[in-house]
Order: structure tokens, then C-alpha cells, then sequence
């Protein structure tokens, strides 16, 4: 079947099987491989993307579930070469060390900031439930998270 | 893992879903937010051969005041049920629940219709349903007909759906300034309920209704709490009975004494804080 969608931007267009999982598409098709395939059961968060701004587990979504979507990976974010904020604020923070986990945690940090553009500690590591980091970095990566919110927000509480 | 294959038709309205689920029959699942389907086809535990996709149908996706009721689309998600004024003022149980499920990434995909439907016994948002007497709509060839949700959860999995209905709304009595709870046991902050209690104290007399999670093969009423309460006992003595009349599942999580004495804990905590 032909599914149709907008990535990072560009619109895309290709023959995929119904059965072709979202991510899989990114990965294989696109060749976009920034996006993660962790545990594969919707557990992990390492295959998080956005769909029209809002983060989604990409194993857990056919490519045609996404036809006639935004859709935004980590290759999206920065901008010409200029990291996006919460990129930056994790390589400042220290919130990533194998980054296997970084490029779901950066998507669902930014979509949970676009709903909360000033959370608290406890709700970015609420907010962040459902990203698991194997080297259990939680602790910087909150910080990063509390910090890319300071910059966005102007004088945010961090 | 990779779902089995199947083949994929995308609905444009709901009468078009029905067509399409009456044309292929059994062999055909409606596919909303896809979050317990998707797993479900990729463990090629379900193996359709047709998905008929209603993701999009905008139009199903509501949250309306219907008067005595709040009228609720299929296809909302658990993240806008969550964050609806309408329902945090008039049935705050529902958005309250729903903020309870999965993850965020979860509740921005998954469905209300679609947790009713899978019927899962360790789902949240069917307890909260039941708890609040609310009932379903479903759409089929020869037209609608509204299902309480105390005749809609028939077996393991199994809803009083048939194959060819199609649910379109989900009304909730108001419960405007009622007293209600809801209690989740789980050790992981993302994780399904090892036992939940969902109670809603009706303001109309009709006494308190308590609901159960993962105590038995479907989502449940506790009519052994219910009628202790309306019969006069006190919440200590009527969450003593949490446990009659149910078949609670064995798994690493817990026995099922284990969760029957879960079960008494969680009633007790729920009629506490709904003020029964
Ligand atoms: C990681 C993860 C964690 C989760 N945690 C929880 C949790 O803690 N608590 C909880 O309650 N749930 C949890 N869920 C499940 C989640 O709530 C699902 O969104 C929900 O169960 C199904 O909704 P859906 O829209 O995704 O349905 P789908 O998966 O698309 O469909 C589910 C079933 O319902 C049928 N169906 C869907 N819509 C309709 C309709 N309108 N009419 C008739 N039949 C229909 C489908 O044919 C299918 O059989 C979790 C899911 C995941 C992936
Ligand atoms: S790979 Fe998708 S959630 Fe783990
Ligand atoms: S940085 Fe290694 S998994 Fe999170």
C-alpha cells in the first residue's frame, strides 16, 4: 500500500506492506536510524517519536497509522546544525552516557515540555515513566530536562 | 517482531467501518489507537486478516455534556480524557483514571472505545465505567443500541459487542460533587494494576458502586461490596467482602490470596476517600 507523510519536514512517499511497523519504516526505509529499537513491547520509550507534536512509541504504530501525519524524529530537531535546546541542554547536563535511550528521552522531554512547559521535578520524572535508561542516568537527565525548560520558558524555575 | 500479514482498509466514516467489518466478517478487527492490538499481532497472539482502521474518524472523537450524562466519543484519546475540564468537574473519575494509564506516548494513541472494547480485566478505564453505572453505544448494520456497562463485559477479552458493531460513545452519568476513588496497585509507575478498586459514591441514592481490577477474567462489579454498603454496613465491614465472588489470576506478581487481600485493602482505601 502507498502511505504518505510529512518527516522531519519533507514528505515522503512509499509502498510498504500493511503490516510494516512505523519504526521499522523510519529505520529501514528512511534509513533514519536515530530512532531506537529497544525492547520492542512498548516498554522501553527508546523508539519514541513525535506525531504532530506529540511523542509516540514507533513500535507500537503501523506506518500507515501514521498516513497523512507530521512526523518528527531525533534527526529533526536540530536545527542547520544548531542542536535544539533540549539536545543541547543534555549534552551540558550530563544526561546522557551510552545514549541508546537519548534520542526517545530528548522526544519525550520536548513533547512533555510543550504540555508543561514549566514542570516541576517530580512531573518530569513522571512525565518520563514510560523511557527506561539501562545505565539508570535519571538523575542528569531530569537536570537536563528542568534545564532546557529554564532556557525555553525565560527564567523558568531552574 | 512483526505482525503477521494482513491486509489494511482505512475507514471514512463509521458507517464505512461497519460495511467493511460486515463484508469480511470475523476475519476482520476494527484497529483505533492500535496500543493493545498492535502488541497483541506482533506476539501474532491475534493474527487477523483485515485491519479496518478508525483512527481518524475525527468525528467520534468528543467529550460533550449530554445533560444528565457526559457523552463521550469512541475515539478520544486517554490523554484528552485526562485533561477535559468538562469531565474533571463532571465525572472526575474518568479523567482522573485515564491520566493513570500507560505512559504519556500510551495515552496520546490509546482510545477510551478501545480499552472498553479489548476488555482487558486489568484495564483501568473499564472499572472506572462501571463504577460510574455509565453505559456504551454500538453501531451496527440494523442501527444503535446502548449497552450498560454492567452487561458489557461477557468473558476473558470477550465484550457484548458482535463483530459487525462498532462502538461510537461512551455516556457517563455526572457525578458533580459526588465522592469517588480510585486505588492502583502496581510497583512500576507505567505498569497495569496488580489489583485496582474503583468506587463511585452516586449522589442520587443509588448507594456507592465499587469496581475491580484484575480480580477475575473480566472487569467487574463488587455486588458483595455493594449491598453490604446499601444494606447499612460500615466501609471497614463492607470491604471485608472485596473478595467474594471472585476469581483472581496467578502470575510473578501475586497469588491469588495475595491479591484478594489486596483487594480488601484497596476497597477499604476507596470508600475511605469517597466518603462512604
Ligand atoms: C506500554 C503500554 C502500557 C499500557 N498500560 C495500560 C495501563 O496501565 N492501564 C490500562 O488500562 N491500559 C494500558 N494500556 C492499554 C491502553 O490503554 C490501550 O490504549 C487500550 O487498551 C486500547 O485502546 P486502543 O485505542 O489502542 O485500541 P486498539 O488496540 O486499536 O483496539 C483494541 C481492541 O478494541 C477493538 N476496538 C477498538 N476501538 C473500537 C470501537 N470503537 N468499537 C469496537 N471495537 C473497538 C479493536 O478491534 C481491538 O480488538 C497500555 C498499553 C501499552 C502499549
Ligand atoms: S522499542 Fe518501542 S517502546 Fe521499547
Ligand atoms: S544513556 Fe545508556 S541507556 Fe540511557
Amino acid at each position: 500500500m502507498q502511505v504518505e507523510m510529512t518527516v522531519n519536514g519533507q514528505s515522503m512517499s512509499a509502498d510498504v506492506e500493511p503490516r510494516t511497523l512505523l519504526v521499522h519504516y523510519i529505520r529501514d526505509d528512511l534509513g533514519l536510524t536515530g530512532t531506537n529499537v529497544g525492547c520492542d513491547t512498548s516498554s522501553c520509550g527508546a523508539c519514541t517519536i513525535h506525531i504532530n507534536g506529540e511523542s509516540a512509541k514507533s513500535c507500537t504504530m503501523l506506518a500507515a497509522q501514521a498516513r497523512g501525519t507530521d512526523v518528527t524524529t531525533i534527526e529533526g530537531m536540530a536545527d542547520n546544525g544548531t542542536l535544539h535546546p533540549m539536545q543541547q541542554a543534555f549534552m551540558e547536563c550530563h544526561g546522557l552516557q551510552c545514549g541508546y535511550c537519548t534520542p526517545g528521552m530528548v522526544m519525550a522531554a520536548t513533547s512533555l515540555l510543550k504540555e508543561n512547559p514549566n514542570p516541576t521535578e517530580a512531573e518530569v520524572r513522571e512525565g518520563l515513566e514510560g523511557n527506561l535508561c539501562r545505565c539508570t542516568g535519571y538523575h542528569n537527565i531530569v537536570k537536563s530536562v528542568l534545564s532546557a525548560a529554564g532556557n525555553s520558558t525565560n527564567g523558568g524555575s531552574q | 517482531m512483526i505482525p503477521a500479514p494482513v491486509d489494511y482498509v482505512e475507514a471514512e466514516s463509521a458507517d464505512a467501518a461497519i460495511a467493511a467489518l460486515t463484508q469480511h466478517g470475523d476475519e476482520a478487527k476494527l484497529l483505533a489507537g492500535g496500543h493493545s492490538l498492535i502488541p497483541l499481532m506482533k506476539f501474532r497472539l491475534a493474527t487477523p486478516t483485515v485491519l479496518v482502521d478508525i483512527g481518524r474518524l475525527g468525528d467520534l472523537s468528543y467529550i460533550n455534556d449530554g445533560g444528565d450524562h457526559i457523552a463521550i466519543g469512541a475515539l478520544t484519546t486517554h490523554r484528552a480524557l485526562e485533561t477535559s475540564a468538562l469531565l474533571q468537574a463532571d465525572a472526575p473519575i474518568m479523567a482522573h483514571v485515564a491520566s493513570q494509564v500507560g505512559d504519556p506516548s500510551v495515552r496520546h494513541r490509546g482510545t477510551l472505545g478501545g480499552s472498553l472494547a479489548h476488555g482487558d480485566p486489568a484495564s483501568d478505564l473499564p472499572a472506572a465505567l462501571l463504577a460510574s453505572g455509565g453505559s456504551v453505544v454500538a453501531k451496527g448494520p440494523n442501527g444503535e443500541r446502548v449497552i450498560p456497562a454492567s452487561e458489557l463485559f461477557t468473558g476473558f477479552l470477550e465484550t457484548a459487542l458482535a463483530a459487525d458493531e462498532l462502538m461510537t460513545e461512551v455516556r457517563i452519568p455526572k457525578a458533580t460533587g459526588a465522592g469517588w476513588s480510585y486505588q492502583k496497585f502496581n510497583r512500576r509507575a507505567q505498569d497495569w494494576a496488580i489489583v485496582g478498586a474503583a468506587a463511585v459514591a452516586s449522589g442520587n441514592g443509588d448507594g456507592t458502586r465499587v469496581a475491580l481490577v484484575n480480580m477475575g477474567p473480566t472487569p467487574m462489579l463488587s455486588s458483595a461490596v455493594g449491598s453490604a454498603l446499601s444494606g447499612g454496613a460500615s466501609a471497614a465491614d463492607a470491604a471485608a467482602l472485596a473478595a467474594e465472588g471472585t476469581s483472581p489470576p496467578e502470575d510473578l506478581n501475586g497469588d491469588a490470596e495475595y491479591r484478594s487481600h489486596l483487594a480488601r485493602v484497596l476497597v477499604k482505601r476507596a470508600l475511605d476517600e469517597a466518603g462512604s
